[in-house]
């Protein structure tokens, strides 16, 4: 796992409350690990702190799983 | 009129968590003031509180985890996890845990807070000032509002009829039970979860209060000594943070599920003084017709009530009560017991009416009159007795509670012996 998808899963395990073996890739984060609207919200504001970026918000909608969120970080801080 | 009683008991104050933990320790005189730890205090004049013993939940101490999923702790303010810790008590305690349908319908929350997520908001404004709007949570709003104490409440607890809340300062948690016994009587529901939660010890708090003059200044040597109601040197009011939730419910819906009953809830009364922002009339006149609506709520004269759990804040205002409770009870007086378990408890503000609602509610269960300690020297002349230092057997029939609040809103309740 990158380096990106470990800082992901750290800050998804420390919001959600979720067990570690659950924060896989394909893993949606209201579907799979039991989020509600504001947590995910919540969610891409840690990922803005803890990357030092910003998500526009049309961005952060397409943000629906662990995978995705990695994938955008990758392509921003790359 | 249906009749309202008392089947579920919860609280966790500075003398601990859970009722006969609290009333233990209340019928033994102890102080659950301490110096202020968790924060720094030096550059403000008053250094105590009344703050909640924490631990792993064992022998009397506040384990938050129980109430709520430490994931979901940091959303809210600590009122409303001392709310939700109170209401899992009491719900516990009835046995009334509804999961049919029509029965959810009829089972309400109605639980208030005098201030709400004061922390909460200081921390966010921080967090606007220094980071921007961006940077606001999204649980900032329902972590903050008074009414989600009585949201997650219901979540937690699947009760889906009336869900509300009162907001009236230092009276709100009185209101918020005879409010809802009031819904009960009216046959809007069978079965109300009601009570008051404060987590008010922060520094905005304290400091808001101490420029009122209205803290204790001069025992932050001796915090156990400070809040002394009645007292020659008692010079303001300690404040504390805790919760008290009780579930009310109509007689029959009780006995035909043999619940066990508490006591019975004859009397509310209320009140507003149209006088001053803060400082109650110095007849006492707010207060004293609040306690009358309340004895002809109840249809009884004030020879039948045997305790009064006063207000008694360790203010001026303990006098001017006093005085109101002389006039109303006449001759009456000579005969009535009169405490203030804020003597132990110090203050909890919107909590304070539904803890003293409980401990009045015990105190009519087991004829004791619980003390108001710290009382050397008494500034009131009154032939009323105050219960000085120690507790008192005395068997009770009705017994009185009362609470006043900022803006002049006055609540009194009167519990009854449950006879059957």
């Amino acid at each position: 796992m990158s380096e990106v998808a470990e800082k992901v899963k750290t800050i998804v395990i420390d919001h959600l409350g979720v067990d570690a073996d659950k924060v896989v890739l394909e893993a949606s984060f209201i579907e799979d690990l039991g989020a509600d609207s504001l947590d995910t919200v919540e969610l891409v504001m840690a990922f803005e702190e803890a990357f030092g970026v910003e998500i526009p918000d049309d961005a952060a909608e397409t943000i629906l799983t662990v995978g995705d969120a990695v994938k955008f970080l990758e392509k921003a801080t790359g | 009129m249906r009749r309202v009683v008392i089947t579920g008991l919860g609280m966790v104050t500075p003398l601990g968590c859970g009722v006969e933990h609290n009333w233990a320790a209340i019928k033994a005189g102890k102080s659950g003031i301490r110096r202020i730890e968790s924060f720094p205090v030096d550059d403000i004049a008053c250094q105590i509180a009344g703050v909640i013993p924490r631990g792993d939940g064992s022998d009397g101490t506040f384990n938050p985890d129980l109430a709520m999923d430490p994931k979901d702790q940091r959303k809210v303010d600590d009122f409303i996890i001392f709310a939700l810790e109170a209401a899992r008590q009491a719900v516990a305690d009835s046995g009334w845990t509804p999961t049919d349908y029509d029965d959810q319908s009829r089972s309400g929350v109605l639980v208030g807070s005098g201030i709400g997520g004061l922390n909460g908001i200081v921390e966010a404004g921080y967090t606007l000032r220094d980071k921007g709007p961006r940077r606001i949570s999204p649980f900032f709003i329902p972590g903050r509002l008074i009414n989600l104490t009585a949201g997650y409440i219901s979540i937690a607890h699947g009760y889906k009829g009336p869900n509300s809340s009162v907001v009236t300062a230092c009276s709100t948690g009185s209101h918020a039970i005879g409010d809802a016994a009031r819904l009960i009587a009216n046959d809007e529901a069978d079965v109300m979860i009601a009570g008051g939660s404060e987590s008010p010890v922060c520094r905005l708090s304290l400091a808001g209060f101490a420029s009122m003059k209205a803290l204790c200044f001069t025992f932050n040597d001796r915090p156990e000594q400070g809040s002394r109601p009645y007292d020659r040197d008692r010079d303001g009011f300690v404040m504390s943070e805790g919760a008290g939730i009780v579930v009310v419910e109509e007689l029959e819906h009780a006995r035909k599920r043999g619940a066990t009953i508490y006591g019975e809830i004859v009397g509310y009364g209320m009140s507003g003084d149209a006088y001053h922002i803060t400082a109650p009339s110095e007849d006492g006149d707010g207060a004293f017709r609040c306690m009358k609506a309340a004895l002809r709520n109840a249809k009884i004269s004030p020879d039948e009530i045997g305790y009064i759990n006063a207000h008694g804040t360790s203010t001026m205002a303990d006098g001017i009560e006093v005085g109101a409770v002389e006039r109303l009870f006449g001759e009456a007086a000579k005969s009535l017991a009169m405490s203030s378990t804020k003597s132990m408890t110090g203050h909890l503000l919107g909590a304070a009416g539904a803890i003293e609602a409980i401990y009045t509610t015990l105190a009519v269960r087991d004829g004791i009159l619980p003390p108001t300690i710290n009382l050397d020297n008494p500034n009131v002349e009154t032939p009323i007795d105050l219960v000085p230092h120690k507790a008192k057997e005395k068997k009770l029939r009705y017994a009185l509670s009362n609470s006043f609040g900022f803006g002049g809103t006055n609540a009194s309740l009167i519990v009854k012996a449950f006879e059957g």
